[in-house]
């Protein structure tokens, strides 16, 4: 392997840029209030879905609403397997655990819908998230007698540190993905899927796995999840919000680079958190006016902009002649 | 007649009244997804926005239900008119092809959701509410069924049959027909496509305000309704074959029933066997019952 080409610009400023963060983000429990660590732990879970779902929905073009399910997934394995009468196994375990199962559920779910196109599978995805919750919640009141469960107690540090440890894992898989024969099989199942699939890639095979590889970190993440919220029921587990706030956090951000769906879901996040328990009902509003906003005007997010106002601002708003590089 | 008999009767007759409700509102979606090509996720907003329009109407100023029928439905006809004309036009001119505009739509329309339900709640807030009209028992041969749930099946079966004779009769019935089956043809022969496609989203949005008001006479409302009648309605339309307006109707009507057999033996498990339905079909039968 060339080792200049690690060494170039190209390589050299976005790897110490996303080094830097993540030294800060890891240290930040050290200087950082409880309610920073807190509300950064809610903001690396949001990340992580909104990635995650990017992951597959973003190069195949399948709108999947099945966010809320994987999540969901993960966060009952860590009922189950974490009460607050004892861990049953450790944490760590939990989450892999918690991520697996998942992936278990998406690679089922996969082989079925995958050859469903366009609005059926948003449909049958969206399905899903109900199919589960509803017999959960049966289950749960005619079978288990139960009607929420509690899930043990793990310190705020420790949260942050596997979902930060979760986030890291996720934006190197992408990564890599992009970079790989692999990314670029999908890319070009998202183009033409026919033509792809007479180019000698399995079509079926790419689609599942990385259906599955994207719900197995939604899972981890919830299972994670879990112990924060401590009081877990099907309504909380399952919430349909978790399979739509995703991809609306990831058209705001822009899907076209790696960062865009992370500023998106960071943004979105932080206004969740600070303006929700104050203003609930004009948050809600907001958000809904920001999605159809979004989705008119912004077609490739936030991170679209940008580059167009740099451009603007650089040639004064007057000359014209670069419009298209 | 021997009980078994009797109880099966029930849970059928039971049945077509909850299924009048379903036909209707899947009669709107069919519209809205069949002609104007945008799943219309804030359906059941629609329907949750005339309801609570209804029970302020009969409460504050004592007008009967049953008029408001005229007066919630053309509202929401021209709120859905006006939003197809406007937003998704837009998106529209926007999507690079249909399955972009397929995908936008159905993001807008969940915005919608967003911004129509949290309205509501901001103006009747969060707790359920319900009003009293024409709830007193009628005996049908033995069986006793609540007079409003009668008169809804009435209207609905009226109002369903009285669409599809305009659809199948009227020169905008035609129209809208013909841009169904391939609107840039349709338009090539001298149909006004945007405006007709605004007015089929309008109809689907009538739809929903229509059995909104029904619906006001005899279930609580919550802010929160809304959601269960869109589901309903896109697993009625699948069930009847996308974009067959008769194929919905009769859906409604089949998923009604299965529902009261469902709620027979397990009421909490109703919702969860119309999914179940709902996935198994597109699995096995995609264009559904009636689709051709």
């Amino acid at each position: 392997m060339d080792i200049t080409r690690f060494t170039s610009k190209k390589f050299l400023v976005p790897g110490i840029i996303s080094l830097v963060i993540l030294v800060l983000l890891a240290t930040m429990p050290l200087y950082g209030s409880l309610y920073s660590v807190i509300l950064l732990t809610t903001i690396l879970m949001f990340i992580i879905l909104t990635v995650s779902w990017v992951m597959f929905s973003g190069p195949t073009g399948y709108l999947s609403l099945a966010s809320s399910a994987f999540f969901g997934v993960g966060i009952y394995a860590s009922a189950l397997l974490l009460p607050n009468t004892g861990p049953v196994l450790p944490l760590l375990v939990v989450v892999f655990i918690g991520g697996i199962a998942s992936g278990l559920v998406a690679l089922g779910v996969g082989a079925l819908t995958l050859r469903l196109r366009g609005i059926y599978f948003a449909i049958f995805t969206f399905g899903l998230v109900i199919l589960i919750l509803e017999l959960l919640n049966w289950w749960e009141h005619t079978i288990s007698h139960i009607r929420g469960r509690f899930v043990m107690l793990v310190g705020n540090d420790v949260i942050f540190y596997i979902m930060l440890a979760i986030f890291v894992v996720l934006m190197l898989t992408v990564y890599l993905i992009r970079r790989s024969k692999f990314g670029l099989a999908l890319q070009s199942i998202g183009a033409n899927e026919e033509a792809a699939a007479h180019r000698g890639i399995n079509v079926t095979m790419v689609k599942v796995l990385i259906f599955a590889l994207s719900a197995f970190f939604a899972g981890a993440a919830g299972a994670i999840w879990a112990t924060k919220l401590t009081y877990i029921d099907p309504y909380v587990a399952f919430s349909v919000l978790f399979s739509f706030l995703p991809v609306l956090m990831a058209i705001f951000g822009g899907m076209g680079q790696l960062y865009g769906p992370v500023i998106g879901a960071a943004i979105f996040a932080y206004l969740q958190e600070t303006l929700q328990t104050k203003f609930p009902y004009i948050y809600m509003l907001i958000f809904g006016i920001v999605l159809v906003i979004a989705i008119l005007y912004l077609p490739n997010g936030l991170v679209g902009v940008i580059p167009r106002l740099v451009r603007r601002w650089r040639k004064g708003g007057a000359v014209k002649q670069n419009a298209n590089t | 007649m021997p009980e078994s008999i009797v109880t099966i009767l029930d849970v059928v007759i039971g049945g077509l009244l909850l299924g009048g409700i379903y036909a209707l509102i899947a009669m709107g979606l069919s519209l809205q997804y069949g002609v104007a090509r945008v799943l219309n996720i804030a359906h059941g907003e629609f329907i949750m926005i005339a309801a609570f329009s209804t029970f302020t109407l009969y409460t504050v100023l004592g007008i009967n239900p049953l008029v408001c029928l005229a007066i919630v439905g053309p509202i929401i006809f021209i709120i859905g008119y006006a939003l197809h004309r406007t937003l998704f036009r837009q998106l529209s001119l926007k999507s690079p092809n249909p399955d972009a505009y397929a995908a936008s739509s159905i993001l807008a329309t969940f915005g919608l959701l967003f911004i129509i339900q949290n309205l509501a709640l901001m103006g009747w807030g969060a707790d359920y509410r319900a009003y009293s009209y024409l709830n007193f028992g009628v005996d049908l041969g033995g069986a006793i069924f609540s007079a409003n749930k009668l008169v809804i099946l009435g209207f609905s079966v009226g109002i369903g049959v009285a669409f599809y004779l305009f659809l199948a009769r009227s020169r905008i019935g035609k129209a809208i027909r013909s841009a169904a089956q391939d609107p840039t043809t349709a338009g090539l022969m001298g149909v006004n496509i945007n405006q007709l496609l605004a007015l089929c989203f309008g109809f689907g949005a009538l739809m929903a305000g229509l059995a909104g008001v029904l619906i006001s006479m005899r279930v609580p409302l919550n802010p929160a309704m809304g959601m269960q009648y869109t589901f309903i309605a896109i697993i009625v339309i699948v069930l009847g074959g996308l974009g067959s307006i008769p194929g919905s109707f009769i859906g409604g009507f089949i998923l009604g029933i299965i529902g009261e057999v469902v709620t027979y033996f397990d009421p909490s498990l109703s919702l969860a066997a119309y999914y179940f339905l709902f996935m198994l079909l597109l699995l096995v039968r995609p264009k559904g019952i009636f689709g051709r």
